[in-house]
């Protein structure tokens, strides 16, 4: 799917796992998550500080999407 | 001795000498004994199986007719009464793969005896029909007939001998997707660490699960005022709102699901859950947006550091589901999110 996105002409950030099969697959912004069953969470976490996790996922993953790239890069 | 075992062969109108493009509408028709590539097979099978009829049919007609035509050819296969089935070979020939394969799809299901095929591996009828028949890869032209020919008769007999089938290397067959429990002597662990260290060596290794070829596309230019951008979610993790409307498919899904979160400053477990049967829904029932970030990026469309969330996020399950579906259903959406005026995608995957 991020590849078709791609290829209509709209910038895409890949937030995932497991970052071998985005690369594999060829998405070109990558930011690694937390856990397959909770990407962007952390139950072990308190509610507030689990968003706060949140928060700084998506910012990293905006910050992709501002970046620009020649081909894939994973967004540590 | 026992008895010979019975092979009726699938031809189109070409190889079953009725005629080339202009005989390609003929209907279905069968005659006795073998005719075309069969008269090649004869000694190779010697006295253990013989042709007892052919099945021919125009490649337009079966295209044109996938599911009456398969249907018609099996009930003409039937009347033979036979043990397994050849088709082809279609070597790169579209229509007549599609054939081949569609009639064995059609003889596996409704006859339940083995069929055996040759083809081009990128004639659309291998990654079509793959899993119903024991397919030989030939070359891309009826120039490979002296060689596939002898190595669809050896599956062939192989197949009728009731022995195990061995793997597609082994038995010189494509790989069919299908997955089989074997034992072997030494775990995964070692077996991988063995692999890993030929690598690095630079010595040769042979994997156990080859990756499908996947293309590239160029990255797009990045955004440049994200405070005006739009950014829609796109995930593959399965949200979907409570009770799963669309019924998107816990795995090898066949559709994508749109849905409304405008009215949605956060997910919770009373308004939407997940659909995907591939990993544990515990922590995504809970809390959506720990799949779909829904709260966060609300705050951030309040506090001016995006745009605008889009009214609309675009959610599947990844789990077992084709290249080619995932593919069709992004294909599909993003130009709608284009029509939406959307700058940018987060994209989302469990």
């Amino acid at each position: 799917m991020v590849k078709e996105i791609e290829r209509a002409g709209i910038p895409v950030v890949h937030m995932c796992t497991v970052v071998p099969i985005s690369v594999t697959v060829g998405a070109n912004r990558i930011v690694p998550t937390v856990a397959i069953p909770h990407p962007l969470g952390n139950p072990k976490l308190s509610l507030e500080d689990e968003k706060k996790l949140r928060r700084k996922l998506v910012e990293k993953a905006l910050e992709a999407l501002e970046t620009e790239v020649s081909g894939q890069q994973v967004f540590e | 001795m026992a008895a010979k075992s019975r092979i009726v062969w699938y031809l189109n109108q070409f190889f079953g000498q009725i005629g080339s493009e202009d005989k390609a509408d003929i209907p279905p028709q069968k005659h006795e004994g073998g005719i075309g590539p069969a008269a090649g097979a004869k000694n190779l099978l010697k006295d253990k199986a013989e042709v007892v009829g052919t099945v021919i049919c125009g490649d337009t007609y079966f295209g044109e007719n996938v599911e009456s035509a398969a249907k018609e050819v099996v009930e003409l296969i039937a009347s033979f009464n036979p043990d397994i089935v050849i088709a082809g070979p279609a070597f790169n020939a579209g229509r007549y793969g599609v054939a081949c394969g569609a009639v064995a799809k059609a003889v596996s299901e409704e006859l339940n005896i083995p069929v055996i095929s040759g083809m081009y591996p990128e004639n659309p009828g291998v990654d079509m029909y793959k899993n119903y028949a024991y397919m030989v890869e030939t070359v891309n032209s009826a120039a490979g007939m002296r060689k596939a020919l002898p190595q669809m008769i050896n599956l062939t007999l192989k197949v009728l001998s009731g022995e195990p089938m061995g793997t597609p290397k082994e038995e010189g067959y494509m790989p069919r997707g299908l997955r089989k429990n074997v034992f072997v002597s030494e775990r995964g662990s070692k077996r991988a660490v063995d692999m890993l260290i030929k690598k690095l060596k630079g010595e040769e290794f042979e994997t156990e699960f080859p990756m499908p070829d996947f293309d590239r596309v160029d990255p797009n230019p990045a955004i440049k005022d994200m405070s005006n951008a739009k950014i829609a979610i796109v995930t593959s993790g399965g949200i979907v709102p409570k009770g799963n409307p669309d019924k998107i498919e816990a795995s090898s899904a066949s559709k994508y699901g749109k849905y409304d979160i405008s009215g949605f400053d956060k997910l919770s477990e009373a308004d939407h859950e997940t659909a995907h049967g591939g990993y544990d829904p515990t922590y995504a029932d809970a809390e959506p947006d720990r799949v779909i970030p829904v709260d966060v990026l609300r705050d951030m469309e309040k506090e001016g550091v995006i745009g605008e969330l889009h009214r609309y996020f675009y959610t599947t399950v990844g789990n077992g589901t084709a290249v080619a579906s995932s593919k069709a259903f992004a294909a599909e959406f993003s130009k709608e999110l284009l029509a939406d005026g959307v700058d940018a995608v987060i994209l989302t995957s469990t």
